[in-house]
């Protein structure tokens, strides 16, 4: 059975294919200003991709925050159930999953059933969110693909306001007016938002199975500074910024299954 | 100089107000004037005054630049532009503003809370009880009494949402000049409900997003607004709101945002003085605070001196 999930986050927009909940394909665009058609051109990519063609679906599930604009879903699924499934199909252990995206980041305590049981979200700042790493990296006028490395190297952090970002952006000017390096700046960036991240997941409770997917879980900056804080080493699956739909085409699985029946 | 259009055809910012100064016509001064200065550098703008015997004699609005000490003295400058005074006519100056520990020239550093506070009495008058400051990048709200002491204040210092930085990016974005945007967002024939969030970085995926659904400029620049009012006006409303109430900052000159806070406290503002033809400008109330402090501070010096 051929399933599909789209995930139409903020600033890209993911399309993953299930073949009896296997992967068969991978496909991701800008959203830009259409989501639907960003959509449309992702889903066609991954169908490309796996030679199959858009009848082929049996059924498909969109999720993310402009998921009600997806033109070829049977139906939607929150961000959360979809990571909690994702998650859970990834390390079969996973109590908590955290996403961090482009402009939210979520964080879900599941059961040994997978069940949800509790969650945190922002979705109001972007200080908490992959937009505050871009904005850093703006002001400190290095390329986003190069923070993580450039913050390995830093033998200590300095600090920085990460309650805003843009009181984050005069605390970065200020710093590079101090003459600190860029290195300790990036490592300073990347623990400002691991902090904001940290404290949603201590709403939760710390436990030694979390999942952590979403774009910036292929920021090893970010990944490092996260594990710093939380004293755990983070699972971080391949493909972690295609989780959202991943879990949304296990979902499209077992609705169509149920709708067999 | 003001609200005046760029030529077609060149880049346009949007969002850049006009950076200006101001010489009071009539007054004279001699340097047996007590002559002071108040410079208040802000996260977005610079602002300086000069008075003469606790008289606004002349003022500066200018961008603040990414070095405090260069924006101190560029406000600075602009002030002195044809007065004929020089720094060194200057008795005392006291600095404010978030820069204030980086204005070189100052004698003083006073906190902005207590100059915008002096600043609002001086500029109103007595019957002033609670000050909104609006600003580029905070917002503070102060209750003074009649002297303009402060009694107590709040502010927003942890998120610059709902301030004017948020303000110049949807300028930018929906290419709305920043001195009409207030009036722009008052061209609705009914007022739409409120973003649901104001964070300055999310400002354009809210707009765009509401674009998309089809909202005319006027109808997302409205929406915005008022949720910015809505913020400012529970900041208000936490500190207990005391009439008269005025507004100062940037945000005064936002007919859009006055309109808003008004409705939402139901009270009215202090009619705003007429800054575009001689009147004291609500934007420099941190400035005129501060060179008010500036002549006590220097007053007291020449008692001290004097005993």
């Amino acid at each position: 059975m051929i399933t599909a999930g789209m995930d139409l986050g903020a600033q890209t927009v993911k399309a993953v294919i299930l073949k009896d909940n296997v992967v068969l394909s991978r496909a991701r665009c800008f959203s830009g200003f259409d989501p639907a058609q960003a959509a449309n051109q992702a889903l066609d990519d991954a169908l490309k991709m796996a030679n199959l063609k858009l009848p082929d679906i049996h059924y498909s599930v969109a999720t993310g925050s402009n998921m009600e604009l997806a033109p070829q879903a049977h139906s939607t699924v929150s961000m959360l159930n979809a990571d909690a499934k994702a998650g859970t199909h990834l390390f079969p252990k996973a109590r908590t999953v955290i996403d961090v995206g482009a402009e939210e980041a979520r964080a879900v305590k599941i059961d040994d059933k997978g069940a949800m049981l509790d969650f945190v979200v922002n979705e109001r700042c972007a200080a908490g969110a992959g937009t505050f790493i871009e904005a850093m990296a703006r002001a400190l006028e290095v390329n986003l693909e190069e923070m993580g490395q450039l913050s390995l190297k830093a033998e200590r952090a300095s600090s920085i306001n990460a309650s805003c970002v843009i009181f984050g952006e005069s605390d970065v000017v200020s710093l590079i007016h101090q003459q600190e390096s860029k290195a300790e700046i990036a490592r300073a960036i990347f623990d400002a938002l691991a902090e904001r991240v940290a404290s949603m997941i201590h709403v939760l409770g710390v436990n030694l199975d979390i999942v952590l997917v979403g774009g910036l879980a292929k920021d090893v900056g970010f990944v490092t500074s996260l594990s710093r804080k939380l004293s755990v080493k983070l699972l971080v699956p391949d493909y972690p910024d295609f989780a959202g739909a991943l879990g949304a085409a296990l979902i499209a699985s077992s609705r169509a299954r149920s709708l067999q029946k | 100089m003001i609200g005046m259009r760029p030529p077609i055809g060149e880049k346009i910012d949007f969002w850049r107000w006009s950076e200006y100064h101001r010489v009071q016509p009539g007054m004279n001064w001699t340097s047996k004037d007590i002559i002071t200065a108040g410079v208040d550098v802000g996260s977005v703008s610079s602002k300086a005054s000069i008075m003469i015997t606790g008289q606004a004699y002349s003022w500066s609005i200018t961008r603040t630049g990414s070095n405090s000490p260069d924006s101190a003295r560029k406000a600075l400058d602009l002030a002195l532009d044809e007065t004929g005074l020089r720094v060194s006519d200057l008795k005392y100056i006291v600095g404010t503003g978030y820069g204030r520990v980086n204005v070189p020239m100052a004698n003083k550093a006073v906190t902005e809370i207590a100059c915008h506070a002096r600043g609002a009495n001086y500029i109103w008058g007595p019957s002033v009880r609670t000050v909104l400051d609006v600003g580029g990048q905070d917002i503070k709200a102060i209750r003074i009494d009649e002297t303009g002491r402060v009694k107590s204040f709040l502010m927003n210092d942890k998120c610059a949402a709902g301030t004017g930085r948020g303000m110049e990016v949807f300028a930018d974005l929906l290419k709305i000049p920043i001195e009409e945007i207030g009036e722009t967002s008052l061209k609705v024939a009914e007022e739409p409900p409120p973003v649901s969030c104001t964070c300055v970085a999310f400002a354009k995926t809210e707009a765009i997003g509401l674009l998309r659904k089809g909202w005319s400029k006027e109808k997302v620049l409205a929406a915005y607004t008022r949720a910015m009012a809505m913020r400012m006006a529970n900041l208000v409303h936490s500190l207990g709101l005391e009439k008269e109430l005025v507004i100062t900052g940037g945000q005064s000159k936002n007919i859009g945002i006055v309109t808003r806070i008004e409705t939402a406290l139901g009270v009215k503002c202090l009619p705003m003085p007429n800054w575009k033809d001689n009147g004291l400008d609500p934007m420099v109330a941190g400035a005129f605070g501060a060179s008010l402090f500036a002549k006590s501070l220097y007053e007291k010096t020449q008692k001290n001196n004097g005993g």
